[in-house]
């Protein structure tokens, strides 16, 4: 049972909280809207994997296998990219620009000073922009915040991999605050 | 220097927000709810000491002295009283209540799960609301963004006490939706 009193105990993880404050929750879900499906260089699939990543790395259990069900919705991979994720992506296809932005997640996701100027020169040389590299930041950034948010008061989250399939197809396909 | 190429006039996240204007907006609409928009029960000031202190416990010095000076202003320019939280909230003037949220707050820094009920047990016997404690949480958690989005790009964090004594006050007075000062400009008018 979650902390506080929500309005409906029924709804998962954040969005229990986004129902319960609507005034924070729109800002919360325009922000991932704009991050995870806005217009951007890099592909949602790919923004999700950065998401659901800096999630397992918080230990967020609903964040993770939610954003990584969207990744794989996103990508038409399955369900398996769920456990893949928690592994590092071993089975999954991912360029070198890509692995180089999760590195720079994992710094920011620890504290964002932990980030390099090594880190962001490999970056580029895998042919990342600055934007690329602002929106990766700012999306472990963002994660750092909804994990905290969703674990904090201590909302509750359905277990299998499988409980998730559909929302993840929704948050992939639908939207976020349009659900 | 900063990890991207990010406008020379403005220092902290006000270089990220002219960057990319599109995540600008909801990041400023959570701030301004957050911290500055009425709340039914806990004072502006109040609001930005959670800031100021989770903003402190990341080691975030732009984040840690602008909400620190919007706090002070907020606080009938009480520097001092910001100063005690930052060094120890439980010797600190302020409220048994306001010490819990505090308590919860650092809790949600470190990692939301370290939040026990045994936390939130000791902010409702001090009259914490859930709204309250809802707030708490979500100030902590957002702080832990902003510092983060800040520092991990490396942003220019001047160390000038007077300027963010300037933008506190604006910030106070007027909520974070005015357009921010060019700080060059400001630093040539002040004849500095």
């Amino acid at each position: 049972m979650a902390h506080i009193k929500l309005l409906n105990e029924e709804l998962p993880g954040i969005v229990g909280l986004l129902n319960y404050r609507p005034e924070t929750g729109k800002p919360l879900t325009d922000l991932a809207e704009i991050l995870l499906r806005g217009p951007s260089s890099l592909s949602s699939g790919e923004r999700e994997i950065i998401a659901a990543s800096v999630s397992y790395w918080n230990g967020c259990h609903f964040c993770h296998t939610s954003h990584a069900a969207a990744a794989a919705a996103h990508l038409k991979s399955g369900l398996s990219l769920i456990d893949d994720i928690k592994a590092g992506l071993p089975q999954t296809p991912v360029s070198d620009k890509l692995r180089a932005l999760l590195h720079i997640a994992h710094q920011v996701q620890r504290n964002g000073k932990n980030v390099t100027d090594e880190d962001i020169i490999e970056a580029h040389e895998f042919g990342a922009t600055d934007i690329e590299i602002h929106d990766t930041v700012l999306i472990a950034a963002a994660f750092c915040m909804y994990n905290r948010y969703v674990d904090g008061l201590g909302t509750w989250a359905p277990g299998p991999n499988e409980a998730y399939a559909e929302m993840g197809e929704r948050m992939a396909h639908v939207g976020y605050g349009k659900f | 220097m900063p990890h991207i190429n990010l406008p020379k006039e403005y220092p902290g996240i006000r270089s990220l927000f002219m960057f990319r204007p599109e995540t600008a907006a909801p990041l400023n609409h959570l701030v301004q709810t957050l911290l500055h928009n009425p709340h039914p029960s806990l004072s502006a000031g109040e609001r930005e000491l959670i800031a100021t202190y989770v903003s402190g416990l990341n080691t975030c010095k732009y984040c840690c002295s602008i909400h620190g000076a919007i706090a002070q202003h907020q606080l009938g320019n009480n520097a001092e009283l910001v100063k005690q939280v930052l060094d120890n909230p439980d010797t600190a003037p302020i409220s048994s209540k306001l010490k819990t949220l505090l308590k919860i707050a650092a809790k949600v820094q470190s990692g939301g799960k370290n939040v026990t009920k045994a936390d939130i047990d000791l902010a409702r016997n001090e009259g914490a609301t859930d709204i309250e404690i809802h707030d708490a949480v979500l100030t902590s958690a957002a702080f832990c963004m902003y510092n983060r989005y800040v520092d991990g790009l490396a942003t220019w964090q001047p160390d000038d006490a007077a300027l963010y004594d300037k933008m506190g006050e604006q910030r106070a007075r007027e909520g974070y939706f005015t357009p921010p000062f060019k700080v060059t400009e400001q630093l040539v008018n002040n004849d500095r």
